[in-house]
């Protein structure tokens, strides 16, 4: 494991704003750290980083206590959108971001070009757009080719182009080994890109899985007439309106079954739940 | 991977590496040489300009004041004219550079940067100190070189016998560097304890223009206020300014011997940086 909390709590006063959070992120992976605004994301994140102390609970990230010197050297972050000095340069705020990580200035043009802000690294950052703020956000945190990237809505105010980028930036990562741990919001975004997710709401920890697992079984939708016939034909269906669900994936036995017993069969088709639903479900948001 | 570049491309890690950094962006910062400019301008009209407008003001006769605007404005008295505007202008300036340097970390984000960088919090404070220092040594070498200037092109225009400081300046310059460095950490101590540049400063400039003069005329009606006045931060700077010649400006005083005042300044010094540098280590960051 990369990253594990145990019991992770963080209270101001009497309101627990991350509360007995245990999650594990491994090695290799693209982490999908989900929850609604305000669930705890940012908190959290903050306590692994050594930024906010927990209240109670523990968290070891690569192996060390978060906000020592030798965890936070083998972390790249971009937390809550991107901290640099809006007087100077893209290339000069990640020369400064540099020399704090004790990282060669030669990197700062690898990460530009990475992120493509090569052409801009000249601007003041308070000329950039919301968008190239972000992207010189990630390139900070590229920075010396840290071992985890931790991510905070690292898509905020990007275009859908840039969004896409993104997305095809942390799969590139991954398939270079780099561990990530991506909050957001973005349901879309972390089904695309994650291998497991952890899914927040209210500062607990409500489920944490894979994309695949958190979706649960496949179930088929079967529109079919007489849909009374067809429901007392096929073993463990559901009916729902004037369609059936059943929880199998064989739809060629399911369609000869009801053939053979006289009934029109109109529909057959897989029935997923999305994430969405999952996050609802889970979250109560709606 | 990610230890093998760190490992390559060192530069310098802990405090090396802040200073490094935060010299980076101090430099480039326009505020720092906007605040040194106004400065100088202020010491070259106050110490120099004025003075030599004074002095040829039409009266043909040399009293004992125009004696005492010759003598200030002779080189080999540029020691105290450098110590002398620093008790209080100066030391105003130098807060208000000291207090935007910190708070406004807070403001832009930078501090959330540069703690999750990699170097420890106490480490990221001594390197924004050292680059300050820095900063505030060559604020006080530039014065005392303007002022020299200044000083020889007057005699040379007047016709005076001149001569260069003598090493009695050090005394003068070490004085100098002692009060800027206590008035460094007042703005240092506000920028944290506000965590923003704006009420830092305000509060800043009230204390070192308004508060301690309002409180000199309050001693003037209760002996004990008076003597608490003296030591306080720009009373013992005014002190030790007066002990190693410095009179005759704003907030220069003559009360207490320089050995007592240099002690007091040394103690805010060390009570500022030490109560600023236990708070950034120890209050969480969001």
């Amino acid at each position: 494991m990369i990253v594990t909390t145990e019991k992770l709590t963080k209270r101001y006063g009497d309101r627990a704003v991350v509360d007995g959070v245990s999650l594990s992120v491994r090695r290799g992976e693209v982490y999908g750290f989900l929850g609604p605004n305000g669930a705890g994301k940012t908190t959290t994140i903050r306590m692994l980083l050594g930024l906010v102390r927990p209240t109670a609970g523990s968290a070891r990230v690569l192996g060390e206590p978060p906000g020592t010197p030798g965890a936070l050297r083998r972390v790249g972050s971009l937390i809550e959108g991107p901290g640099f000095y809006p007087y100077l340069s893209g290339r000069d705020n990640l020369r400064v971001h540099a020399a704090r990580r004790g990282v060669a200035g030669t990197h700062v043009e690898a990460v530009l070009e990475q992120v493509d802000l090569a052409g801009a690294a000249h601007e003041k950052f308070r000329r950039y757009s919301l968008g190239m703020k972000q992207r010189l956000g990630v390139a900070a945190a590229l920075l010396g080719r840290p071992e985890l990237l931790i991510l905070d809505e690292p898509t905020n105010g990007l275009d859908p182009a840039g969004m896409a980028d993104m997305r095809d930036l942390v799969r590139a990562l991954a398939a270079r080994g780099q561990t990530v741990l991506l909050s957001s919001h973005l349901l879309g975004e972390v089904e695309e890109v994650c291998d497991r997710v952890g899914v927040i709401s209210r500062g607990r920890l409500v489920a944490e899985n894979t994309v695949e697992q958190l979706r649960g079984d496949t179930v088929l939708l079967v529109r079919a007439d007489p849909i009374e016939k067809a429901h007392v034909l096929i073993e463990g269906s559901s009916v729902h309106g004037d369609v059936l669900h059943v929880r199998q994936t064989d739809a060629g036995s399911l369609v000869r079954t009801l053939v053979r017993a006289d009934v029109d069969v109109r529909e057959v088709r897989p029935l997923r739940r999305t994430l969405e639903e999952v996050f609802f479900e889970m979250t109560g948001a709606a | 991977m990610g230890s093998g570049v760190l490992g390559s491309g060192v530069l310098g890690s802990g405090v090396l590496g802040s200073v490094k950094a935060e010299l980076l962006r101090l430099w480039k910062w326009p505020a720092t040489w906007v605040l040194i400019g106004v400065w100088l301008v202020m010491t070259l009209t106050f110490g120099y300009v004025f003075n030599y407008l004074a002095l040829n003001g039409g009266a043909d006769t040399r009293d004992l004041s125009q004696q005492q605007l010759i003598s200030a404005m002779q080189p080999e008295n540029v020691g105290a004219a450098v110590v002398r505007g620093l008790p209080m202008f100066g030391g105003a300036i130098i807060l208000v550079l000291a207090a935007l340097a910190v708070g406004s970390g807070y403001g832009w984000g930078t501090w959330k940067t540069t703690l999750t960088a990699g170097p420890r919090r106490v480490s990221a404070m001594a390197g924004t100190l050292g680059a300050l220092g820095i900063i505030v040594v060559v604020l006080v070498a530039l014065t005392f070189v303007v002022d020299l200037g200044a000083a020889v092109a007057v005699a040379s225009a007047e016709g005076w016998e001149w001569s260069l400081p003598g090493l009695g300046a050090l005394e003068a310059l070490g004085a100098s560097l002692l009060i800027a460095a206590m008035w460094t950490a007042f703005g240092v101590f506000l920028g944290v304890v506000t965590r923003g540049p704006a009420l830092a400063v305000g509060l800043g400039l009230m204390w070192a223009i308004v508060t301690e003069n309002l409180l000199r005329g309050v001693g003037a009606l209760l002996g004990p206020v008076e003597s608490l006045t003296e030591v306080l931060p720009g009373g013992s700077a005014g002190n030790l300014a007066g002990a190693v010649g410095g009179s005759g400006a704003p907030g220069v005083l003559t009360n207490l011997g320089g050995t007592t005042a240099a002690v007091f300044l040394a103690g805010y010094v060390v009570v500022f940086l030490g109560a600023a540098t236990l708070l950034k280590v120890r209050r969480d960051l969001v």
